[in-house]
Order: structure tokens, then C-alpha cells, then sequence
């Protein structure tokens, strides 16, 4: 397309403006975590950061178990992630280089899963973690997301292209059988997919709320986002320590998300197209 | 765009005769069935067990606790003349709109810029995306501030301008427009990064010809550009209204369990939340959660209609 100078002027202005709009709730966060409630509460209110952060932290950590919730969250999101990576890349690899009977049925039953809500299975779900004593433990939030459809699909998608028939042939060749070609041979070749469907399955684990908060019913063990609901409601008066928790719930994820951004936004938009 | 496309497969090993390739077949495809059956194993047992004990769950009435009773279709009755329900249904569907259209034209407008911008191109993507992976819980949180009556900010900037202050978390439309806001906020990145995508699929020969046939940038936009987007957008917007039937934590911590003053926050997941664990009512829970999947078949098919029928055009030419 055509531009003139000016118009490019006025593009960079714009896309700078709208990401000053979206990154205004981060900064806001920000301030009134660093500030005390009556500050927020002022009118005018406190636009710049205060020097209160070290301190609604500290209170955070005193008046809930929000250490034990953070680690609760960092155990659910990196064991999902360990299970989600090997048995989703395992079976993609599976479906997309072999042949054997009731694949392709296998693989449609699998498309199939796509379309069921979640709540649809929510009330039974419940019931059966109570039969196996899995309420409140962290169990109940791992185990049914060891593995899903959409990996599987996207990871399948990947392997078709990233992995030439000549490459398992050779492999073969050299005397390697399936699960040791799966080790060797595949998993280095897919690792850019593995780190996408990594911060993808850690970002859902991390901010899911609706199960957590049906399952982690009267326990001890909460994950941060149940926890955050809680703190909300209890500490409703103390509004910077409130923020000043929800700030510690939301940096470890940005840091995470930071580190492999550029490629994962990349993936989002080459997996929407594809599929 | 084949789901199910052909695949090169590897599935004769070795160069052994007929007969014993026979004998040895059974066990031949073991490693194959174990290496996909732990998706099978969670499905069965998390997933496709659930469903048919909803199925069940749904005819009776059931606390949880104690002995479940057959009611029949007594639950099923009930819901279709139930008002919250479908006020619950309206309210998704109202801030579904209010949300997908602002988002759309947004998303669009930002991957146009994208699109035309050189430099920190990285910086604006991630930047633009940051919102859809940061937790619903906690910007809900933030959000609930902003909005808040006395105390926000927002409503102090309106002040500084002379607009009186809005009610936005305690008037019907007031929380309707706040949840769609937090809705287009976190979704506006993710959406142009899609659009995005499709923008650089168009070939650029095709708007070089649009140019040198003397059309107008705005007239290149909107008879060239726009059509050959229009999968992308018809793609991002079925997604949009599968996500938009599952409002639920926006709602929940913006307004409550009851969706707020004139339940207008009450959507329908919020609405099961509410009836099956918050009251213990799972039967009628169950019986929710089938009107809900009910509502969005329907739904997702009319948007899926509106996606096929291009193709099929494009098909026949």
C-alpha cells in the first residue's frame, strides 16, 4: 500500500496510543499496589507509583496463605505442562506418521471431543472426584488435563510438516523402534511446537478458575486465582492489599509468557489459519 | 483446510513374509495404541463417562449428599419456564454483541496498522497480546476498580471532562458494557494478530492491480481487502461466540454469583455455577448444562452456515 508520510506519522501515533489504552490496567495495578487504600481511594486519586508495594505485599503474604496458593499454582501449571507435552506430542507423532487399524476413526473421535462444553461434564466430574477422595487435592486439577484434543490436533498438524518420511525411514533403518524414534528422532525436530503447547497449556492451567474453584471447595490448598477470588472478598476494606495480590498473580505469568512471546504469537495466528 | 488430510504412513517394518507379518501383526500395532491411549484413558473416564452420567444426573433431583430421586423431566419442565435462565441466555447474547462488534472493527483496525508499520513491529504484537494471557481473575479484579463508582478512575476522568458519574457496576447496562470492555480488552490483541495473519496472506500483486486500476486506498480496502478476509473474519468471529457462550469469571467476580443488581451480569455459566454449586442443586444443574449445550449448537451452526457458504461458492466457480 500506498503511504505518505504523514500517514505513516499518524499509523505509529495511533498503534502507539491504543497500546498506551491497553497497557493502562498493568500500570493502574501497578499503582495502587504501590499506594495505600485511602490514596486510591482519593479524589483526586494517586496517578504515580507509591512506596507502599514492599509493604501490601508483606500483609498479602500475612493475612493468606498466598505463598501456599503460589506454589500450588506453579505444582498444577508445570506438572499439566510436563503431561500435556509428552502424551499430546506422543500421540500426534502417532497419528500423523502411522497407519494402523481404527486410526483414522480414533482421530475423528478425537475431532469430535472439540465441540463438549466443559461445564457440560462439571457436576458428574465433581462427583467422581469425590468417589476417588480427589476434592481439594491438586489431583482433581492435573489428571483430566494430562491430555487434550486441541494439542494433540496442533501437534499433529506440525509433525506432518516438520517431519519427512525420509527421517523416520532412516531412522528405521538404523534399527531404531517406535518409541525410540519418537525420543530421538521426533522430539528434537518438534521442539518449536513443544515450546508453543508449552506456554499455551501453562498460561490455561495457571488462569483457570471455574474447576478450581468447584473442586478446591473448603480445603487449604487453593490455587492463586481461587485465592485471589477469596482475598477479594474478605480483605474488600484493605482494596491495596487486594491489588497488591493480584499483582503477585499476574507478574510470574507475564515473565513466562515474555520469554517465548515472539514465537507464540507467531503460532497463534499459523495455527487459526490452518485449522 | 481437510481435517483429516492424507498422511505419508511408515506402517510395513521389516521385509518379512506375508504369514509371519500375520502372526506378528497383533502385536505389531501395540505401541501405537499405548502411545495414544492416555488421551483415550482421560477422555473415557473424564469427559465421555461424565457426559452420560449428566444425561442421567438431569432426570433426577440430587444434592450431592444424599439418595438421588427420579423426577422425570420435572428439571427439563422447569427450565424452559424458568425466567432466570432465560435472562441468562439474553444477557449472554446482549454482552456477546456488545463485545464482538467493538472488538472486530478494533481488531481489524490494529491489524491494518500492524500491517503497515516497519519498525517495532515485535514490540506492538506482544504488546497488543499481552491482555489474553494474563488471568481473567486478577484483571476482573483491576477492572471492578476502574469501574467503580466513587473510587475509579474512570469515572474521575469522566468527571474531569463534566460528565456525571456512571454507575457502571450497579445499572443493568452499566455492568452489561463493563464486562463486554474486559471481554474486548483481553480478545482485541489476540483477534488482530489473526487478522494480521490473513492480511499478509493476500497477495500483493492482487492490491497493485486494485492501485494501478485507480482505486482509492479506501476503495481498495473495502472491495478487495475486505473480501478476501472475509474466512479470517468469519473464522475469529465463530471462535468469538463459542468463547462468549462461556463468560463466566468476568461476571462472577465483576457483580457476584447473582449477576448483579437486576441480574444483569448473570450469564449462563454463571447461572449453572450458581444453582449447581453454590446451591447444591445438581440435578437442575445437570439439566442447565443441557440447555447451555443446547444454545450453543444452535448458535455455533447458524455462525458455522454463515461460514461454509462462501466456500461453497467459491467451490462452484
Amino acid at each position: 500500500m500506498i503511504w505518505t508520510r504523514r500517514g505513516r506519522v499518524l499509523t505509529y501515533l495511533a498503534m502507539t496510543a491504543g497500546v498506551v489504552i491497553v497497557l493502562f490496567p498493568y500500570y493502574w495495578l501497578t499503582v495502587m499496589a504501590s499506594n495505600t487504600t485511602s490514596e486510591i481511594y482519593a479524589s483526586p486519586p494517586r496517578l504515580t507509583f507509591g512506596g507502599q508495594l514492599a509493604h501490601n505485599i508483606g500483609q498479602v503474604f500475612a493475612k493468606v496463605d498466598f505463598f501456599g496458593s503460589l506454589l500450588n499454582t506453579v505444582l498444577v501449571a508445570v506438572a499439566t505442562t510436563a503431561l500435556v507435552l509428552f502424551f499430546d506430542s506422543l500421540a500426534a507423532f502417532t497419528f500423523a506418521k502411522y497407519r494402523f487399524p481404527g486410526s483414522s476413526a480414533l482421530f475423528a473421535v478425537l475431532l469430535a471431543t472439540f465441540v463438549v462444553p466443559t461445564q457440560l461434564a462439571a457436576i458428574p466430574q465433581f462427583a467422581i472426584m469425590a468417589d476417588f477422595g480427589w476434592v481439594g487435592s491438586l489431583k482433581a486439577l492435573v489428571i483430566p488435563a494430562a491430555a487434550n484434543a486441541f494439542g494433540i490436533f496442533w501437534m499433529r498438524q506440525y509433525c506432518q510438516g516438520a517431519l519427512p518420511d525420509e527421517l523416520l525411514e532412516a531412522a528405521r533403518m538404523d534399527g531404531c523402534g517406535f518409541f525410540r524414534t519418537y525420543l530421538s528422532v521426533a522430539l528434537p525436530v518438534l521442539r518449536p511446537a513443544l515450546a508453543f503447547l508449552g506456554i499455551f497449556t501453562f498460561v490455561t492451567a495457571w488462569n483457570d478458575y471455574l474447576w478450581p474453584l468447584v473442586v478446591l471447595i473448603d480445603s487449604n490448598h487453593v490455587t492463586l486465582q481461587v485465592a485471589l477470588a477469596q482475598l477479594n472478598t474478605v480483605y474488600v476494606k484493605d482494596y491495596s492489599v487486594v491489588m497488591a495480590g493480584t499483582l503477585v498473580a499476574v507478574v510470574p505469568l507475564l515473565v513466562v509468557f515474555l520469554f517465548g512471546a515472539r514465537h507464540f504469537v507467531r503460532n497463534i495466528a499459523a495455527g487459526a489459519l490452518k485449522g | 483446510m481437510s481435517l483429516v488430510g492424507n498422511v505419508g504412513t511408515l506402517d510395513t517394518p521389516g521385509t518379512a513374509s506375508p504369514v509371519q507379518a500375520g502372526r506378528r501383526a497383533r502385536w505389531r500395532y501395540l505401541p501405537y495404541y499405548l502411545a495414544i491411549a492416555p488421551f483415550f484413558v482421560v477422555f473415557a473416564v473424564f469427559w465421555c463417562y461424565p457426559l452420560l452420567y449428566s444425561l442421567f444426573l438431569s432426570f433426577h433431583r440430587w444434592d450431592g449428599i444424599g439418595p438421588m430421586h427420579f423426577v422425570g423431566l420435572a428439571n427439563f419442565r422447569f427450565l424452559v419456564t424458568d425466567q432466570a435462565f432465560w435472562l441468562s441466555i439474553l444477557n449472554t447474547m446482549v454482552i456477546w454483541v456488545m463485545s464482538v462488534i467493538p472488538m472486530t472493527i478494533l481488531a481489524l483496525l490494529i491489524a491494518l496498522g500492524l500491517n503497515s508499520t516497519i519498525r517495532f513491529t515485535g514490540f506492538y504484537r506482544i504488546a497488543y497480546f499481552v491482555p489474553n494471557v494474563t488471568s481473567v481473575v486478577a484483571m476482573s479484579l483491576v477492572f471492578s476498580s476502574i469501574f467503580s463508582e466513587q473510587f475509579g478512575i474512570l469515572n474521575w476522568v469522566l468527571g474531569a471532562v463534566g460528565v456525571d458519574p456512571v454507575p457502571w457496576l450497579t445499572n443493568p447496562w452499566g455492568i452489561r458494557t463493563a464486562i463486554s470492555v474486559l471481554i474486548i480488552w483481553r480478545w482485541v490483541g489476540y483477534n488482530a494478530i489473526i487478522f494480521l495473519a490473513g492480511l499478509q496472506a493476500i497477495p500483493g500483486e492482487v492490491l497493485e492491480a486494485a492501485r494501478v486500476d485507480g482505486a482509492s486506498p479506501v476503495q481498495a480496502f473495502f472491495r478487495v481487502t475486505l473480501p478476501l478476509l472475509r474466512p479470517v473474519l468469519l473464522f475469529s468471529v465463530l471462535m468469538s461466540a463459542i468463547g462468549g457462550m462461556q463468560i463466566f469469571a468476568e461476571s462472577q467476580v465483576l457483580v457476584g454469583n447473582r449477576g448483579g443488581p437486576g441480574q444483569a451480569g448473570l450469564t449462563m455459566v454463571l447461572y449453572f455455577y450458581d444453582q449447581a454449586f453454590y446451591y447444591n442443586d445438581f440435578g437442575y444443574g445437570a439439566a442447565i448444562s443441557w440447555g447451555i449445550f443446547l444454545v450453543v449448537v444452535i448458535f455455533a451452526g447458524i455462525n458455522w452456515r454463515l461460514i461454509q457458504r462462501p466456500a461453497r461458492r467459491e467451490g462452484a466457480r
